[in-house]
């Protein structure tokens, strides 16, 4: 991989210039100038994006290219890590989460988060889907708890595969069916985003499908924010794509027009895997 | 082998075979219109021998682009490449029917008392076969610049049209004994008026590959 100097172009405010056919949806969240620190070493630099409403947001780059740390920062899952710091501004509804006062668990109920490797707790399947529930108090009744973690387990695309056997271990489950119970997990407690950091990575081909299919269904319902090394995966499930390098947003643009025509020839040369 | 690199190689291949069918295209059309004017028959035969080849050629170019898609699944101006050389391949089968057509009517006529030197035939095809040779260097050239200028051009061959169309009528009306002869180079007039239609089509691929931006039906 080069060495040589990056050109990244100066970033412009997103929708000038540019095809953006869901423009008009209304924004769901809104970073502008972020910068992240890891200690002294600055791992994201001024980074302006918006996300609008029930989309698919794609987020590719090299490894290291801070698309994963940029994800973490929409729930704040960056906060745990010592020396981590983040400064500018990552509005959720037009609230700042990293203002002071902001309540970090309610955060995380609204963005909840599905990661590379499915990590069902060993518990059943039942107990999985209910634990944000219970833990957060969510419903009043058993009945409500039941329902609520049926509807989250359907809206996983689980349910059919499941029903039967609620109450075994969910570690007995196939690894595209953990995944599924741990995208279930995160829908329980009735988010309104949803971050996944390579949520098929470890998954063949066929659990892979029914994730991204389970991607483009929960659009209708949740606004989501995917990093993915598979630009192909991008290309399938996202309405718009940002690209990362080295930390900087090189360019977000529709899908379509990002693995057809992109503007950027840093951006270009990556899709094209013409680097370096 | 480096990934990319392969790619690069069957880009390069795929670039190389769509030069030799535009190449064959642009010899076999030039042949034709040799054969007509010069009233050489043996010249129209080799147009109709050469068909093949130009088949072939497309078949080859089809098979190329689908592996390209299947197995290296191109993106952006890859992508737009491999697309539109799937696009210019039938363009190119379609002007060496033409040529054939063409050849078809010289071989019909040769044999029968000169006709065409009453009409503009010689400058019609002259303008037909230069677009056609710029629209083919704009392509493979990858130069949407030079493409719009072609496109232009085909104002110029839809008026030489217009004129020998008339000029023909006007000939079959002063002489009805000529009217099958001008009939067959009416087709010919036509033929050659088409060939500069798909030249434009290969112009817009040509400005989409580079540009990526879509001129067909805007102007």
């Amino acid at each position: 991989m080069t060495t040589a100097p990056i050109k990244v172009r100066a970033q412009r405010p997103e929708g000038e210039g540019q095809t953006v056919r869901r423009e008009a949806a209304p924004t769901k969240i809104s970073v502008r100038d972020l910068d992240f620190f890891y200690g002294r070493t600055q791992a994201l630099h001024k980074i302006s994006l918006r996300v609008p409403e029930r989309v698919v947001m794609a987020f590719i780059g090299p490894s290291g290219c801070g698309k994963s740390t940029f994800l973490r920062t929409m729930n704040r899952m960056n906060d745990t890590i010592p020396g981590a710091r983040a400064e500018g501004q990552v509005l959720i509804d037009d609230e700042d989460i990293y203002a002071p006062g902001v309540d970090v668990v309610e955060l995380r109920r609204k963005v909840g988060m599905v990661f590379q490797k499915s990590n069902p707790f060993p518990k059943s399947i039942f107990d999985n889907v209910a634990y944000g529930l219970r833990i957060n108090r969510l419903t009043k009744t058993k009945g409500e708890l039941e329902e609520r973690v049926r509807q989250a387990l359907e809206d996983a695309a689980l349910w059919s595969e499941v029903k039967d056997r609620l109450k075994t271990s969910a570690l007995g489950l196939s690894g595209g069916q953990q995944q599924r119970l741990c995208i279930a997990r995160a829908l329980a407690v009735r988010p309104e985003v949803v971050l996944m950091d390579e949520p098929a990575s470890a998954l063949d081909p066929i659990a892979t499908q029914k994730i991204e299919e389970l991607i483009v269904e929960l659009k209708r319902q949740y606004t989501i924010v995917i990093v993915t090394h598979n630009m192909q995966q991008a290309a399938r499930v996202s309405d718009r794509t940002a690209f990362f390098w080295l930390g900087k947003l090189v360019e977000v643009n529709e899908t379509e027009k990002m693995f057809t025509a992109p503007d950027e020839k840093l951006t270009e040369d990556y899709i094209t895997g013409r680097f370096g | 082998m480096d990934y990319h690199r392969r790619l690069d190689e069957e880009l390069d291949t795929l670039r190389d075979r769509v030069l030799l069918m535009g190449g064959e295209t642009e010899a076999a059309l030039q042949r034709a219109m040799y054969a007509l004017a010069e009233r050489d028959s043996e010249a129209a035969r080799d147009v109709l021998e050469s068909d093949d080849s130009i088949d072939r050629l497309e078949v080859e170019i089809d098979r190329l682009c689908i592996d390209l898609l299947a197995l290296r699944q191109p993106a952006a101006r890859d992508l737009r490449f491999v697309i539109s050389v799937a696009k210019v391949t039938p363009i190119l089968e379609r002007i060496a029917d033409h040529a054939c057509n063409i050849a078809r009517v010289a071989l019909d006529l040769n044999d029968e008392p000169r006709l065409n030197a009453y009409v503009d035939f010689p400058r019609m095809a002259g303008v037909a076969s230069s677009m056609l040779r710029a629209a083919l260097d704009s392509f493979t050239g990858g130069d949407a610049a030079a493409a719009r200028r072609v496109i232009e051009q085909d104002d110029e061959i839809d008026a030489m049209y217009e004129r020998v169309f008339h000029d023909l009528i006007e000939l079959m009306v002063a002489d009805p004994s000529a009217t099958p002869r001008a009939a067959r180079l009416l087709f010919v007039a036509k033929h050659l008026e088409r060939v500069a239609d798909y030249v434009t089509d290969i112009c817009e691929l040509t400005v989409y590959m580079t540009e990526a931006e879509f001129i067909k039906h805007s102007y």
